[in-house]
């Protein structure tokens, strides 16, 4: 069960560039620190965000270790059409999950 | 210290004094004042602060049927927007049929164990976080309201006794740093008046939320004393003693810091 | 209390949130010349927006917003960022198009230390832009025990 907050408008007239942010809970641990054994604590990290509308790539994010813990994204984009937005999260350890929000376009 | 790099930073800790620019007679700020305009931005966007994702899987956790009584806290408490609006605002506070005082923390568990059946969550875990977030949430924009009752008196006495005793390898009191160098910097950072209006709070530092017990400990640790073991009555009681200073302040919470 | 004697006498305790940073000037030049591959950059159309004094290197919010008409005939294609101090010189890369109406890009990053960050735009064009900010990072005070 992750916990992702999206935000992002509910309705949009057609051509307005909107914003859509989101915060994700996730460690974001770099692979380079010390616990408290002295190993090194293995990297756990989000590597890709992307962003579709209507299943059409609009956003992309390849992210390193030097993205903070429980990452937030702000981009924009031109509501084209009715439909879904969806965020997806890929990373290390298997990680993969993704978040919809429905989006209305007049 | 295994590994980190561990600076210690002699002497020359305190600069110049800043005039704590603040109208009215009430000289109190809120340690968000202290934050530059980024932190203060973050922590007033809800689509921005991360302690939202905290309150978010409290409301989860809210509606989770869990122990033996198979209840959730919804069963019992309904909606949340409504039960425990202000609740946070008035805690620690002693439960009815006992004599000692808890804090969130401690009421939280008492309904674990009470009234769900269930084992009381560690402190500090992400479940017992999130519940708190959750909770305290709800008295966002209340003034910071301590109870009345008699019994407390004694409790806060002793808070403000630890509050004002010199204490640690580097023989400092809470009173030195956040009552009398209040506003002045300590290694760069603006050092706040202590008031507990955010709590839980998301630390930056922490890469995560965590408690005012957490805070204090912080602390502690930071002059170099004993801090009191996880679950010790002298947390309540600075708890109660913070909460009493801080009294008609705004709660924040979830509150972000530095 | 006597507070001269206070104030010359405190010693505190400082704990840095990461460890020394293996990433230098550099591997960040070396990172960019990867991205650039010989081509020429320009320090215009981009802006960097970062707060000028960073109170916890944990969790430092930074925007990058290039100029640019975001048409399908010109537009922002990637916005790379790099540091010179952190573990490694790539922080992150962005990739956008003319669906984007702004090449507008929002994060918080880390930072280990005082030092520069660069932003590189490839605008549809195979131009290259940039824009560069040098951050100071105080250090947090008062903290717990390494964990
Ligand atoms: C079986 C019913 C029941 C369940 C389940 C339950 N509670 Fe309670 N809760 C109570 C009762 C009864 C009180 C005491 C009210 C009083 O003393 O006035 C109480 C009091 C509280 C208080 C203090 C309210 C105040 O005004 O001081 C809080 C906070 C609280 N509960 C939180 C929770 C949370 C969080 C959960 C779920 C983890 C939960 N409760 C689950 C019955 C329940
Ligand atoms: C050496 C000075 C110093 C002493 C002594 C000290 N603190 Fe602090 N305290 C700080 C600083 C500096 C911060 C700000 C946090 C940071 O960035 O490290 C802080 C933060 C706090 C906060 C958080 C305020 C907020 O806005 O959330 C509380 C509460 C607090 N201290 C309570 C105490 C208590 C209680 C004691 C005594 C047990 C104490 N402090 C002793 C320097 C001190």
């Amino acid at each position: 069960m992750a916990n992702i907050l999206v935000n992002a408008p509910k309705m949009a007239k057609r051509g307005d560039v909107i914003e859509i942010k989101a915060l994700i809970m996730h460690p974001m641990e770099t692979g380079f620190r010390p616990g408290p054994n002295g190993q090194i604590i293995p990297r756990n990290i989000i590597e890709h965000f992307t962003a579709t509308w209507n299943d059409a790539e609009i956003f992309a994010l390849e992210m390193s270790p030097a993205i903070s813990a429980n990452p937030f994204v702000s981009f924009f984009a031109v509501a084209t059409e009715s439909g879904t937005i969806r965020l997806r999260w890929t990373g290390d350890q298997g990680f993969a999950v993704e978040e919809q929000v429905a989006i209305a376009v007049e | 210290m295994t590994g980190l790099r561990f600076g210690i930073v002699l002497a020359a800790v305190f600069g110049a004094s800043l005039a704590l620019a603040q109208g009215g007679s009430d000289k109190r700020r809120s340690g968000y004042r202290d934050m530059g305009a980024a932190l203060q931005q973050m922590q007033d966007d809800d689509t921005a602060n991360p302690g939202m994702l905290f309150v978010q899987q409290g409301a989860k956790l809210w509606e989770q049927r869990v122990g033996t009584a198979d209840k959730s806290c919804a069963d019992c408490h309904a909606a949340a927007n409504v039960s425990m609006k202000g609740v946070a605002a008035r805690y620690p506070a002693i439960p009815s049929g006992a004599d000692k005082p808890i804090d969130l923390e401690g009421r939280i568990n008492l309904c674990r164990v009470d009234n769900q059946k269930a084992p009381p969550l560690p402190p500090e875990s992400q479940d017992m976080l999130a519940l708190l977030a959750f909770v305290s949430r709800q008295s966002r924009g209340l003034p910071i309201a301590p109870p009345d009752d008699p019994r407390l008196a004694a409790y806060r006495e002793q808070g403000a006794e630890i509050y004002a005793r010199r204490q640690g390898q580097l023989n400092l009191s809470c009173a030195i740093c956040h009552d009398d160098n209040a506003g002045k910097k300590l290694a760069g950072v603006t050092i706040p008046q202590a008031h507990p209006t955010g709590y839980p709070i998301y630390r930056l530092e922490w890469q995560g939320p965590g408690s005012l017990r957490r805070r204090l400990r912080n602390c502690l640790v930071g002059i170099r004393a004993e801090p009191y073991p996880a679950g010790a009555p002298e947390y309540v009681a600075l708890e109660l003693y913070l909460m009493d200073r801080a009294k008609g302040m705004i709660l924040e919470s979830p509150g972000v810091r530095p | 209390m006597d507070r001269r004697r206070f104030l010359a006498g405190t010693a505190v305790v400082a704990l840095l949130p990461f460890d020394r940073a293996a990433a230098t000037p550099d591997a960040m030049a070396e990172a960019i010349r990867k991205v650039l591959g010989g081509a020429a950059v320009r320090e215009e159309r981009v802006k960097l927006d970062m707060p000028p004094l960073i109170e916890n290197g944990n969790t430092v919010p930074l925007t990058v917003s290039v100029e640019s008409p975001m048409t399908v005939g010109d537009y922002v294609k990637a916005i790379h960022v790099f540091n010179e101090k952190n573990p490694q010189p790539n922080v992150f890369t962005a990739k956008l198009s003319a669906r984007n109406g702004k090449a507008i890009v929002g994060t918080r990053i880390k930072l280990g230390d005082s030092q520069k960050i660069v932003a590189i735009a490839e605008t549809s064009d195979g131009k290259f832009w940039s824009a560069s900010a040098d951050v100071i990072v105080t250090l947090a005070a008062c903290l717990e025990e390494s964990t």
